[in-house]
């Protein structure tokens, strides 16, 4: 028997529980009740109501992602300057939190952003004016970062560890700068790391509607949320089925870009 | 200067990220059922938890798919390491392309494509039909933390155990086994978290009248959720840091420990 058979009971699983089932969203997405053919389900996006949650989806995505990457690349330089010994405290540290659920770690933020809350709490303490922190989408956007930062640090860390201290020095003397050594070195050596955070974060925030949920106080309504509504209380399946084919053009974009720079699947988060 | 400046740094980015753990624990010895007052030290949160069916039953659900899960998910994505190892350059790309679609599709996505096909093929939505949505997205990450160690390992070794008379079999888990393990017990491992913190897929396949703690806590948001389930996580969590902690530590600290 050859060993390649191996990779059966994988291939069976993944045709019959990823393939399939995708599949069957396009079939949905672009059939009526009836199951003939119809664009309707896919046209049904330019309804003002759910334009503009697309719209909103794209913009806060956009802002999370910028924000996870601006706050992650620092720490990923920091943590690989700690030499600590890796796949010990980095992944340790950013995976812990995910032992308490995610969606009451999501909740405690509403107390913390609270009009009474603790944050509000440390700027009267200074004198500070309180701020209307909760159900606004900047509030969203605070719980998109919080969620999926981690998911912006290991790929970007991974990148890192993976350049050698000798490409560094190497570059140093031949008399290259700090600055010129990030730029012309490490930072295009770590972009396959960058590319992989950037998706592994756009995507989640693009299409959640937990966060918005929780954090947005039902006032905010994301992509996520109107695909959500039609499969759980409208239960019109190929509406809902149109609204995921929208919303995957802007995943396989993502997508596309993962895979160019992640040849050899080895950029990903873990 | 400098190194002030970046453990400054690490610092915020760790109570960001530990704060609301630390609220929620705070919150679950709070005698108020509101999370936004705190009226006084209590246990009854504690005591209420080991009281009520409803939690019990959906922490049992819980754990019970994240333990097999990431079993079945470890078992199907080993093999398949093994398997796609072995080919060649063409059916590999095809097979690892693959492996990113669970892992880099939306999950609402993939959670309606799911309730889609159980439902197309009379499955009633329930305990088994989690399963399977947890199984299909552990096995990308066992894949992914397995393949690099099977990369690392020496054919010629394999080979030369079977030069020696050793079966496929015998020389697999004398040889091969040994330096894979790292990578299976962290595909274990990250495969066990994933099912556990999961609430989209759980969400669309899990049909009426069954709960694991994430749905039991959405389905409670609106009124306000049980301070025992602050108690419940705060236990969850502190028990596997603990875990982690003594499995992390030096040999010799080890015994001091009991």
């Amino acid at each position: 028997m050859s060993k390649k058979a191996l990779a059966g009971p994988y291939l069976v699983w993944m045709i019959g529980f990823t393939l399939i089932p995708l599949a069957l969203v396009f079939y949905y997405g672009l059939t009526d009740a009836s199951g003939a053919f119809t664009l309707e389900n896919i046209l049904a996006i330019t309804s003002e109501e759910r334009i503009g949650a697309l719209w909103r989806s794209l913009k806060l995505s956009l802002f999370s992602t910028a924000a996870c990457l601006l706050l992650a690349y620092p720490l990923a330089m920091i943590l690989k300057g700690m030499s600590v010994s890796k796949n010990s405290f980095v992944v340790f540290v950013f995976i812990l939190p995910m032992w308490m659920n995610f969606l009451l770690r999501t909740m405690a933020w509403q107390t913390l952003l609270d009009k009474n809350g603790v944050i509000n709490s440390i700027l009267g303490f200074f004198g500070l004016p309180g701020q209307n922190l909760i159900n606004t989408q900047g509030a969203i956007v605070f719980g998109m970062v919080y969620n999926f930062l981690p998911f912006m640090v290991l790929p970007i860390y991974n990148a890192l560890t993976k350049i050698g201290n000798d490409t560094i020095e190497a570059a140093r003397d031949l008399g290259a700068g700090s600055l010129k050594t990030f730029t012309r070195i490490i930072l295009p050596l770590s972009l396959p790391g960058i590319i992989s955070g950037i998706t592994m974060v756009f995507v989640p925030s693009l299409t959640t509607f937990v966060i918005s949920d929780l954090l947005g106080g039902g006032m905010v309504l994301l992509i996520g949320n109107v695909i959500e509504q039609e499969f759980t209380f409208a239960s019109n399946w190929n509406l809902g089925s149109g609204m995921s084919l929208v919303l995957m053009v802007f995943i396989l974009i993502s997508m596309a870009a993962f895979a160019r720079y992640d040849k050899d699947g080895e950029g990903a988060a873990f | 200067m400098k190194k002030l400046w970046k453990r400054c740094y690490l610092a915020l980015i760790l109570i960001f990220l530990y704060a609301p753990i630390a609220t929620l624990m705070v919150l679950s010895f709070n005698s108020s059922k509101f999370m936004s007052k705190w009226t006084g030290f209590s246990l009854k949160w504690y005591r209420q938890l080991f009281e009520s069916p409803l939690i019990l039953s959906a922490l049992k659900n819980t754990l019970l798919i994240a333990v097999l899960s990431a079993l079945i998910s470890t078992v199907i994505g080993t093999l398949a390491c093994i398997g796609i190892s072995r080919m060649k350059k063409v059916p590999r790309t095809v097979f690892m392309g693959i492996n990113n679609i669970p892992m880099l599709n939306a999950e609402i996505v993939t959670g309606v494509s799911l309730m889609l096909v159980f439902i197309a093929t009379g499955m009633t939505l329930g305990f088994q039909t989690i399963l399977i949505g947890h199984i299909t997205f552990n096995i990308p990450y066992v894949v992914l933390s397995v393949m690099p160690k099977l990369k690392q390992t020496q054919k010629s070794t394999y080979e030369a155990a079977l030069d020696l008379g050793a079966t496929p079999l015998y020389a697999f888990f004398k040889v091969v086994f040994p330096d894979l393990l790292p990578g299976i017990l962290s595909g274990f491992l990250m495969a066990f978290t994933m099912s556990l913190d999961d609430f989209i897929i759980t969400h669309f396949v899990k049909g009426a009248g069954i709960n694991t703690l994430s749905t039991l806590i959405y389905s409670e948001v609106r009124k306000g959720v049980r301070p025992s389930l602050y108690a419940l996580s705060t236990i969850m969590f502190l028990a596997v840091f603990l875990l982690l902690v003594l499995a992390n530590l030096p040999k010799k600290n080890r015994g001091g420990n009991s």
